[in-house]
């Protein structure tokens, strides 16, 4: 009996008041980051039109390095400088100059921009926060608090790789539409009130399987959006060096977006640090299987999507390995893979009958 | 545009030199589809180099998910034999089709069995010679440093007053000293570090293995049975106590480990208020158990927590009622007694199925007959006139029990396979009430039902009691395949997350007669931190080769920038876009070396 405690009325409803109030922060931000674009578009400085002409052999920054003499006094010198070259055969080009396009008034948009979905963020991880306590568990029950929290900790990586001085601004406004079409459709076709768990979701397992597959799938997402943006970028890149043009439109947006190669190697490296994490939330998942049912395998429908989309991203580094296959097709098997991720989480909760139907819906 | 079209297609030929050996992946081959023309061995060499090569194998992984997808979306046999037989009645035209292709069984069928079997003879032709290839590379050094270390993708360079030995030397020291493998060939030194890389890619596959000889073992030995008990009963693991059992190929009942336990309490507690209501909050069966020939020992067995016995597990699966009833004959003796488990048939547990009375009760006549009573049980009873006879609430609230009688032969000894839970009609003639329509009631816990013509009675007991049942699996293999998966993820942290990469430092002496040195560094593929890495070593080498005096004019531009107190940061990504002015202008002033040095 004392597992079923009471909810406290009360943190559910302001848990909902902090969602509805975040998805209000996040339109400010979506309309923010458009004011940014638009600036941005208007702009003439920082073109580097002129700089996609491939280049032979160019170079990355200067690197200074400064060596501590014995003395304690420091000795700057000018030289060794490290230069880089782009593995053969790949387009050479700069990365965009942003949205803003380096217009003063849209790089002001696009802090402000910025700041309104750190403030978002910072209400909707509030909103979920008082969820969890209004129930007193993990609030990962059903597919209402799966997508809050899932949007949650989307924003939350953004928001780390910007403050790890990564060049991600550019993800801004795709992220922050998608956030608030997550919960749009969380709040009027997924909601669910705030309740206790059936008992085949009390264990402690819940918190591990559950919470590495929300972070997985939020982080795999921002990969999958580099992942689009390279394929659009990709063949914007190859249009202007096979000197074609491009529509006004790509040479206003995709001109701005970082370097094909850049938006690869985010996906690339986001993709691969998840896998790992993937993985073992796959294992973490048939453990609790065998403690729960008996079997800690048995191709139920989440088991089989889980599957298929551990094989995708294998698959996807595989061919990042294999000749013939890196570039766009690997990008596309990345696609594909995460939109079985997605199809698991939407299309097996919702359509397909599996033991994991406790979705709320 | 020509020119340097060949120099790239020069440069990447050096770079794939250098970067021979790098790892053990498999060099692809783009031969043809013609396959070779050497008779049978010759073919099956090809086969065997084709199964093995990195572009099959990312095939038979495509084909393995695509396979994957029926199965969950077509009911199947493993999952819910019912489910399957209801789709086989639904859709008689597509069914046998189905069965032809074995959709309802996806998992264990030919095809899909083929594609996993040909992936991991794929895997094992991959790892052997890779394990080789890997081995000897950690028995020979790495490889001597390129001609022009120019066209590697980092490189670094500058004059010395230094001597080319010493330079070497302090090189060599340095390299070692963080840990790469290095050794001094001819003007250069070469080093390589990261092989935990490969040690970590090479144990993720092996690991994928061992789960999969877990997996098939699971399969093979496994016994998995079902009983339900109720309250108040126990159970002993042999064979003929199991409602059902299934045993893996290779598993018998000798197999069944020795041990008994029983249900002393089951207990459900559900949302009482609230849209949620009737949602079940929690499962608790009380057991006492036993070893063969041990002491009794008491335990809980919960949803999430098996109750683990010389290594069987017993599982919660699901739970009822079983109403205790009383049988009485025509001078009112008792003939049966006993709490009769009923089959839940909604979430809030309205139940069916049937109390037998086998032997003991005889007719007017002194025959002796059997008797059949259809039990319909709901846990909390909306009350006469509501409408149907459905449970509102899955705890006991107000209970009820509708029953009607038969009477004749429930045909239980006829042989035929029957179920305990549904009524053979067809030698049972129901007993009639005055208007001549089936004799029916519906009682209240004391309750008792009079059967018409003083045939007996039955009581419905104050007690009611619940059962549960049981899944008790036994599978071996399960401590491997955790083994198999803890390493798999070890494995693949460590070949995703360590760079195998190459440094070499090449010192000579000028023309003029002062040291050159260059460095350069070539990664596996994905190097992120090469750059870094390498700024770190020339700023650490350049330390013990400080920089010569006047040889400043050879990088025009960069004595006198302004900004030239930063820390060796690398190539910033950062700094790549959100400073692109700065970055665009210190390309400018890069281009001047690397091109000069290239020539
Ligand atoms: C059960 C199927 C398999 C799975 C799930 C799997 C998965 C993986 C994963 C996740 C990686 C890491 C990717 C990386 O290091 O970038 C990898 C690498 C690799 N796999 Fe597999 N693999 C499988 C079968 C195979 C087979 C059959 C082969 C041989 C043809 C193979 C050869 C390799 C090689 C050579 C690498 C290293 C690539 C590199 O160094 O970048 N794998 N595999």
């Amino acid at each position: 009996m004392n597992l079923a405690a009471a909810t406290n009325e009360s943190l559910a409803e302001m848990s909902n008041v902090l969602i509805y109030s975040s998805m209000a922060v996040y339109t400010l931000a979506f309309l923010a980051h458009i004011a940014e674009w638009v600036f941005g578009s208007r702009s003439k400085v920082g073109r580097t039109a002129a700089a996609l002409t491939a280049r032979p052999a160019a170079a990355a920054p200067a690197v200074q390095v400064q060596v501590r003499q014995r003395g304690g006094a420091t000795a700057v010198l000018d030289k060794p400088q490290v230069v880089t070259r782009a593995s053969a055969g790949a387009r050479d080009v700069p990365d965009g100059p942003g949205a803003a396009g380096g217009d003063e008034k849209g790089d002001l948009y696009g802090r402000i921009a910025v700041s309104l979905t750190t403030l978002a963020f910072l209400v909707e991880a509030a909103g979920v926060v008082t969820r969890a306590l209004s129930v007193q568990r993990a609030p990962w029950g059903n597919m209402y608090e799966f997508s809050t929290t899932f949007s949650t900790v989307a924003v939350g990586a953004y928001l780390g790789f910007l403050v790890a001085r990564k060049n991600v601004r550019w993800m801004g406004l795709p992220l922050v539409t998608t956030v608030l079409l997550d919960l749009g459709i969380a709040t009027t076709w997924l909601y669910t009130e705030s309740d206790q768990l059936v008992p085949a979701l009390h264990s402690y397992w819940l918190w591990i399987h559950v919470s590495t597959a929300i972070f997985c799938g939020a982080v795999f997402y921002l990969g999958a959006v580099a992942t689009l943006l390279y394929l659009f970028r990709d063949s914007y890149e190859g249009k202007l060096a096979d000197g074609g043009t491009p529509s006004a439109f790509a040479r206003s947006v995709l001109e701005r977006l970082p370097a094909a190669a850049s938006l690869d190697k985010f996906a690339y490296r986001v993709n691969a640090a998840i896998f790992p994490l993937w993985t073992f939330t796959i294992i973490a998942g048939a453990i609790w299987a065998g403690d729960a049912w008996g079997r800690y395998w048995g191709w139920d429908a989440k088991e089989v999507w889980s599957f298929i989309t551990w094989v995708g991203y294998a698959a996807y580094l595989h061919a990042r390995a294999t000749a013939g296959w890196k570039g766009r097709k690997a990008a596309y098997i990345a696609l594909i893979a995460f939109a079985c991720f997605l199809f698991n989480y939407y299309g097996v909760n919702i359509f397909v009958s599996s033991k994991h139907s406790y979705a709320g819906v | 545009m020509s020119k340097t079209e060949t120099s790239g297609r020069d440069t990447e030929r050096d770079v794939t030199e250098a970067g021979s050996q790098l790892s053990t992946a498999p060099t692809e081959e783009l031969s043809g589809p013609g396959g070779p023309a050497l008779g049978a061995l010759g073919w099956i060499r090809w086969f065997w180099r084709q199964l093995t090569s990195m572009r099959v194998a990312l095939i038979l992984l495509f084909l393995l998910s695509l396979g994957a997808i029926p199965g969950s979306l077509i009911p199947q046999n493993s999952a819910d034999e019912l489910k399957v037989r209801t789709f086989k009645e639904e859709h008689e035209v597509l069914a046998p089709v189905y069965d032809k292709l074995q959709l309802f069984d996806v998992y264990s069928s030919v095809w899909f069995s083929a594609i996993y079997i040909l992936l991991f003879v794929s895997l094992i032709g991959c790892i052997v010679p890779r394990t080789w290839q890997f081995a000897g590379q950690l028995r020979s050094r790495p490889p001597a440093a390129p001609k022009r270390l120019t066209r590697m993708p980092v490189y670094a360079t500058w004059r010395t007053d230094a001597a080319p030995e010493e330079v070497r030397e302090a090189a060599l020291a340095l390299l070692k000293k963080r840990r790469f493998r290095a050794h001094a060939t001819g003007d250069a030194v070469a080093a390589e570090k990261g092989y935990l890389r490969e040690v970590g890619n090479l144990l993720f596959h092996v690991a994928l293995i061992v789960m999969l000889v877990a997996f098939a073992t699971g399969q093979l030995f496994k016994t998995e049975g079902g009983k339900l008990i109720v309250e108040g009963d126990g159970f002993s693991n042999t064979l003929t106590q199991y409602d059902d059992i299934k045993f893996g190929s290779l598993a018998g009942a000798d197999d069944l480990a020795p041990f008994h336990f029983s249900l002393d309490r089951f207990t459900g507690t559900y949302e009482t208020s609230g849209p949620q209501r009737g949602t079940p909050r929690t499962f608790e069966a009380d057991v006492t158990y036993s070893r063969a020939g041990g002491p009794e020992k008491k335990s809980v067995i919960r949803v999430n927590e098996p109750l683990e016995i010389d290594g069987s597990k017993v599982y919660l699966i699901s739970h009822g009622y079983a109403p205790v009833v009383t049988v009485r004959d025509r001078k009112g003796e008792i003939v049966y007694q006993a709490a009769v488990p009923l089959l839940p048939i909604d979430n809030n547990i309205t139940s069916t199925g049937v109390i037998k009375v086998m032997d003991g009760y005889r007719d007017e006549t002194g025959k002796k007959v059997q008797l059949g009573f259809p039990a319909f049980f709901v846990p909390t009873y909306a009350g006469k006139g509501h409408g149907q006879m459905f449970s509102q609430f899955p705890g006991l609230g107000f209970p009820a029990l509708n029953l009607s009688a038969y009477h004749g032969d429930l045909r239980v000894d006829a042989g035929m396979p029957q179920n305990v839970y549904q009524l053979n009609t067809s030698k049972m003639k129901p007993f009639k009430d005055a208007k001549g329509d089936i004799f029916k009631q519906t009682l209240l816990p004391g309750d008792s039902m009079t059967l018409p013509d003083g045939a007996g009675s039955i009581t419905f007991e104050k007690e009611i009691k619940e059962w549960a049942s049981f899944q008790v699996s036994q599978q071996p293999g399960n401590g491997l395949a955790l083994a198999g998966a803890i390493a798999a993820i070890a494995g693949l942290v460590g070949s995703l997350f360590i760079q195998r990469r190459r440094v070499w430092v090449r010192a000579v002496r000028g023309d003029d007669g002062v040291t050159v040195v260059e460095m350069a560094g070539l990664g596996r593929s994905e190097s992120a931190r090469l750059p870094e890495e390498l700024a770190g070593l020339a700023a650490t080498l350049s330390a013990a080769a400080p920089t010569a005096p006047g040889a400043a004019e050879d990088a025009a531009g960069d004595a006198g920038r302004p900004d030239g107190t930063g820390e060796a940061d690398g190539t910033g990504e950062a700094g790549r876009s959100e400073e692109s002015e700065k970055a665009e202008e210190a390309e400018e002033a890069e281009e001047a070396p690397a091109e000069g040095a290239g020539k």
